[in-house]
């Protein structure tokens, strides 16, 4: 099934219900992207006041994991979802805890910029936690916006993506440790961009996760532990 | 709740009239035919007088298979249910052409006599029907009129089997000379499968048969269903999507006497191939 609706329901109210567990994914997921943002901003412009913002938000993040799960419970509860509208919700609740994992490690970007400022900045890394950081944001962007239109092919090019990221995340570690060779007195400082960039290299992961849901629920494919050949080759068939 | 306009509304009323008459050109998809095939058919329509019912519809019902026919009212599920045992006989106006075979025998066959042919493919229905008679003369009946046993003790071995076979046993070994009639709805019901399997057959057919039962009584059958399938070929037609998903193998979604799709339980519900099933089994027509 190429083609997803929520709509045209016999119930409205199904329809109702499951408009409401998509704009709720989005918002979290907006919200998450921008925690995604500010962490990295905390980080490259060491402004502690902007990482403890980020910090907070966790709780709202939090919350709204709790209550998309409760309101899938009821969507099961209520309508026994089948087909389509059964893959929404199992997509939802596997997006949600993504979502919510990817706000965590934001949470601890945003405590490495807290850590810096306290400890004084690090020789080196700034640019690479600013691109990858980018890179990420960018794919959890894409990823939302694949499932806001239920777009598969969308959905590949983020998982695609995450081999981009894997690779800066590699020789931006062999720089950093270059200098921690170099200048042993930074290690500790060092340390917390290597948190950071590991954190941004775990959103790079979830979002690929995001993108992986989002093709099951749009083509019924579950392409979990699938390289992304073989992913091209079963959306593609 | 989202408003839906009275453009959008009339766009998706002209989609459901073009679904109507495309509906003569959708060709099953799926996996309907088996390789252990118990019953096969084959091309098979069926007329109401001038009207037809079923439209060239094939399918294979594998050995020890529970297949699930799910549909809309006035699909044709029943009608195409009742094909394979000839109940539709005795309808005057009721013609049926095509291939109905049971192992490699033409079930409609003129020499064919049906009564043998409904002891191996039995059949159970919506309403419990026990006949008005004692519990044990309602299980003892079928294997009497088919010679099945030549003694009193085979006879009460074969009753006993039965019903224990239908999980009645314990509920009624006391009281086997009661009125059928006086049982519960759901053991009624269980008494009439314990009736359908006593004359051994291969094959059972079943419509509805706990549309007029409580959720334990349905919950009784459908594991009966699962264990009768060790032995049996089942067949069975059913309004409840959710029984369908629980008891079947494979499911096939009939749809203005077509059928339409035929696939693993499993996928039916996951995932359907045909844009139609998944109209009606996430319920956005029926």
């Amino acid at each position: 099934m190429e083609n997803i609706h929520l709509d045209k329901h016999i119930s409205q109210q199904f329809d109702t219900d499951l408009e409401g567990l998509k704009s709720q994914v989005l918002q979290m997921g907006g919200i998450v992207e921008q925690q995604i943002l500010d962490s990295v901003k905390a980080i490259e412009s060491g402004d502690s006041q902007l990482a403890e913002r980020v910090i907070q938000i966790e709780d709202d993040v939090d919350l709204r994991e709790v209550a998309l799960d409760e309101n899938c419970t009821t969507v099961l509860v209520r309508r026994q979802p089948a087909a389509s509208d059964l893959r929404m919700v199992l997509t939802v609740i596997k997006m949600t805890r993504d979502l919510e994992r990817i706000g965590d490690e934001a949470q601890k970007i945003a405590k490495m910029a807290i850590s810096l400022t306290e400890s004084g900045a690090a020789p080196s890394g700034y640019e690479e936690v600013r691109h990858m950081g980018a890179l990420v944001q960018q794919m959890v962007n894409s990823a939302l916006d694949a499932f806001a239109r239920f777009d598969a092919d969308k959905a590949l090019d983020v998982a695609k993506q995450d081999k981009k990221v894997d690779r800066e995340y590699k020789s931006a570690m062999r720089e950093i440790v270059t200098y921690m060779m170099e200048d042993p007195r930074s290690i500790t400082r060092s340390m917390n961009i290597i948190w950071a960039l590991r954190s941004l290299e775990r959103i790079g992961d979830h979002a690929r996760n995001l993108s992986e849901h989002i093709i099951y629920l749009v083509r019924g494919l579950d392409v979990r532990h699938d390289s992304i050949k073989e992913i091209e080759k079963k959306l593609h068939r | 709740m989202k408003e839906t306009s009275a453009a959008e509304k009339s766009a998706n009323i002209k989609q459901d009239s073009d679904i109507n008459q495309d509906i003569q050109n959708v060709q099953t998809v799926g996996t309907p035919f088996s390789d252990s095939a118990k019953m096969t058919m084959r091309n098979v329509d069926v007329f109401y007088g001038d009207k037809q019912a079923i439209h060239d519809v094939s399918l294979d019902i594998g050995k020890n298979e529970v297949v699930a026919m799910i549909g809309p009212s006035g699909c044709g599920k029943s009608t195409f249910l009742r094909c394979l045992n000839r109940m539709n006989d005795t309808i005057e106006s009721c013609k049926i052409t095509g291939e109905l075979k049971l192992e490699d025998r033409d079930i409609y066959h003129p020499k064919q006599d049906v009564v043998p042919l409904r002891a191996r493919v039995g059949m159970v229905f919506q309403k419990p029907n026990p006949f008005p008679k004692s519990i044990y003369d309602n299980v003892a009946y079928g294997p009497k009129v088919h010679g099945l046993a030549s003694r009193k003790s085979e006879l009460d071995e074969i009753v006993e089997h039965s019903l224990k076979r239908a999980g009645l046993w314990g509920e009624v070994k006391d009281r086997l000379s009661s009125p059928g009639t006086g049982l519960s709805g759901g053991q009624q019901q269980r008494l009439c499968i314990a009736r359908t399997i006593a004359v051994s057959p291969e094959v059972i057919l079943m419509d509805e048969p706990c549309s007029a039962l409580d959720p334990i009584a349905t919950a009784r059958i459908e594991e009966l269903i699962a264990e009768l399938s060790q032995n049996f070929t089942i067949a069975i037609v059913t309004h409840s999507m959710q029984q369908a998903a629980r008891v079947s193998h494979r499911t096939a979604y009939f749809h203005m006497g077509k059928l339409v799709e035929v696939n693993a339980t499993q996928r039916v519900f996951t995932n359907p191939e045909h844009a139609l099933t998944e109209a009606y089994i996430t319920g956005r027509f029926g």
